[in-house]
């Protein structure tokens, strides 16, 4: 059984990419070998046209790739500070978790990305969607990433708070960054993304610009697993 | 959770008629706790992060053994030291806390590299480790042992009361350090901090029990007879009218040391950290590329270190090893961490209520005896306080909102 099989996808600095495709299409489990969570059987990962090593998270970490799962992987019974920075801790002289420097980063960059956000000292199983959210998008944003891969991040929010992410997404493209970003809702797809890559059944139906493809074109690769424009050619 | 043990101090100690709380009975307690205690703190770990350790009163029994056959075989009958040699003790310590170390790293690396349930890994282990201790010491009792080692008893190692005040003293004013530079740091970092008053009130509290406690284990005094004989061992005789408090016993300045460091794990380490967050979502953790495979390891073997130290600490107190050293030791263990506060479902815990948990079991237990309530009937009681605790600590946290 392979849940990806033959699918290569580019994404360039200060671009975003849409991934697309049914519950079972494979778009999860090719995220989650770019951010090491999986390891791939075959094939390259190449970052600036290097091949990078990447095995664990970690290791995706350390070359600036950041992921927001869209179970958005928080320990619930920790704070927004302690979740920002696991597996990154900041510490003090003596190699002690420096908790104080740690919340005061958090006010910081929360400041910015949330600002109604107030619930530092509460575990984040205390906290709504919209808030947990931001404490994920905060852990990927702050490590200065340079490859961002969001998968379904606005599924759990409310309309408030899903205008929000779209505007940080295009914060973020015109730093340069690049994003993947998967997403069932191709309304919001052709708004967000440059391009879009379509899969079903672990293969690459096929990549478009969203300039050159209606929403009837996409759902059609999505469906059918077809590229109607490739058909028409 | 400290209500609930003055609570039932309190209540023993008006039934008993003042002897409860004496400060001959508070010293008995105490060094009865320590080594369940001592055990407890290893167990919030491992409990938080979704195991359990069925084996710890097995890794004692094995650990003691260890430790009692180095001292009346190994050592001095095989290797030829003299008895009372310095040596012997150190050795025989370092060997027991090997053991558990290892045999706490090998339940580790079952459970968190070969995905064994850490339950049935460690209900193997209750059976194995206690019958391997039955093979090495073919099943006798081990003593007299080194008299080096017993200090770390309890009744044959005290401080004494002026160390003990130094102690105390020490102890208190690490405290008031400790609040008053956690409100700097808040402060400095301009995070609101708890009213001035609130603050001061904490730390007389906490300065008035660290004092009282041991006020009260200096005026347990020792024994005429018992100070007979060691001025006559010294070759003097004993001064008319002479007397000396007890003080703090060493095993209770080694639990308090586990204590502080346990504590500064689980909160100030990043190791602390993880232990926590793995607990609390396994697959957050992995991840944010926490190694929680290498982490279940770690936490088994810090299990079966304090296991090990337990071994030194029991054996000292009742002065041999025997067969049934640390028997269900693992109840009262697991029992403790979870009236305590830390929660099987994992991510929950605390090192002080861990400890909190063993004198409430201890308490309780002693205190039904000193009342006269036959043994059947105590662990009876002690079952239904495990089950009710828990089921108030749900009800409490449902009301409050929390997990």
């Amino acid at each position: 059984m392979r849940a990806v099989d033959g699918v290569s996808i580019d994404l360039h600095p200060g671009e975003v990419v849409g991934l697309l495709g049914h519950n079972g299409a494979g778009k999860s489990t090719l995220i989650k070998i770019l951010s090491g969570a999986y390891q791939a059987d075959s094939g390259d990962i190449l970052i600036n046209g290097q091949k990078a090593d990447i095995r664990s998270p970690a290791d995706a970490r350390r070359y600036n790739i950041e992921t927001i799962y869209q179970t958005l992987a928080l320990a619930d019974n920790l704070d927004a500070a302690s979740n920002l920075f696991l597996g990154r801790e900041l510490v003090n002289r003596f190699g002690l978790v420096d908790d104080d420097a740690m919340e005061a980063e958090t006010r910081k960059i929360m400041a910015r990305l949330n600002p109604n956000f107030r619930k530092l000292k509460e575990p984040v199983s205390a906290l709504s969607g919209g808030q947990r959210q931001s404490v994920a998008i905060a852990r990927a944003v702050y490590f200065n990433a340079r490859i961002l891969i969001m998968d379904e991040p606005t599924a759990a929010l409310g309309v408030h708070e899903t205008a929000m992410v779209a505007d940080l997404i295009k914060e973020l493209k015109a730093q340069g960054l690049g994003i993947f970003l998967i997403s069932h809702d191709t309304r919001e797809m052709m708004d967000l993304c440059d391009r879009v890559s379509v899969m079903k059944n672990g293969k690459l139906v096929g990549s478009e610009r969203v300039e050159d493809v209606t929403e009837d074109d996409i759902l059609s690769m999505i469906i059918l697993g077809k590229n109607p424009r490739r058909e028409a050619a | 959770m400290i209500g609930a043990l003055i609570l039932i101090s309190l209540a023993f100690n008006i039934a008993t008629g003042g002897l409860f709380l004496s400060p001959r009975n508070v010293f008995n307690i105490t060094i009865q706790t320590v080594s369940v205690a001592i055990m407890a703190t290893g167990m919030v770990f491992v409990i938080v992060t979704r195991h359990i350790d069925l084996s710890v009163g097995s890794i004692l029994a094995f650990a003691s053994a260890v430790a009692g056959v180095l001292q009346v075989r190994w050592l001095t009958q095989d290797l030829g030291l003299e008895l009372g040699n310095p040596l012997i003790a150190p050795i025989a310590i370092l060997g027991a806390l090997l053991v558990g170390t290892l045999i706490g790293a090998l339940n580790g690396w079952l459970a968190g590299y070969q995905n064994i349930p850490s339950f049935i890994v460690t209900l193997g282990g209750l059976l194995v480790w206690r019958n391997v201790a039955w093979y090495l010491t073919s099943g006798q009792t081990l003593g007299p042992l080194d008299r080096t080692l017993l200090i770390f008893g309890g009744a044959e190692g005290t401080l004494g009361p002026t160390w003990s005040w130094i102690v105390a003293v020490v102890a208190a004013a690490a405290a008031v350090l400790a609040i008053w530079n956690g409100r700097r740091n808040k402060a400095r970092h301009g995070f609101p901090v708890k009213p001035a008053w609130a603050e001061v009130v904490l730390t007389v509290v906490i300065v008035g029990a660290i004092l009282g406690f041991i006020a009260v284990l200096n005026a347990y005094l020792v024994p005429e007879n018992k100070l007979k004989r060691i001025f006559e061992a010294r070759g003097e005789t004993m001064p008319e009218g002479y007397t000396a408090g007890y003080g703090l016993p060493i095993s209770v300045l080694i639990l308090i040391v586990v204590a502080i460091v346990m504590t500064v794990i689980a909160r100030k380490t990043r190791f602390g950290r993880y232990i926590f967050a793995t607990g609390g979502n396994p697959d957050a953790a992995l991840l944010s590329g926490i190694d929680t495979r290498w982490l279940t390891v770690k936490v088994f073997a810090l299990m079966g270190f304090m296991a090990g130290l337990s071994a030194v600490v029991a054996q000292a107190r009742l002065q041999n090893h025997t067969n049934d050293i640390g028997f269900q030791d693992e109840l009262r263990v697991i029992a403790a961490a979870v009236i305590g506060g830390t929660a099987l479902a994992g991510g929950v815990g605390t090192i002080y209520g861990a400890i909190l948990g063993a004198f409430i079991v201890q308490a309780i237990q002693s205190g039904m005896g000193m009342v006269g309530v036959d043994t059947p009937l105590q662990n009876i009681v002690v079952g239904l306080v495990l089950v009710v605790a828990v089921w108030i600590d749900g009800i409490y946290r449902k009301r409050l909102g929390v997990r």
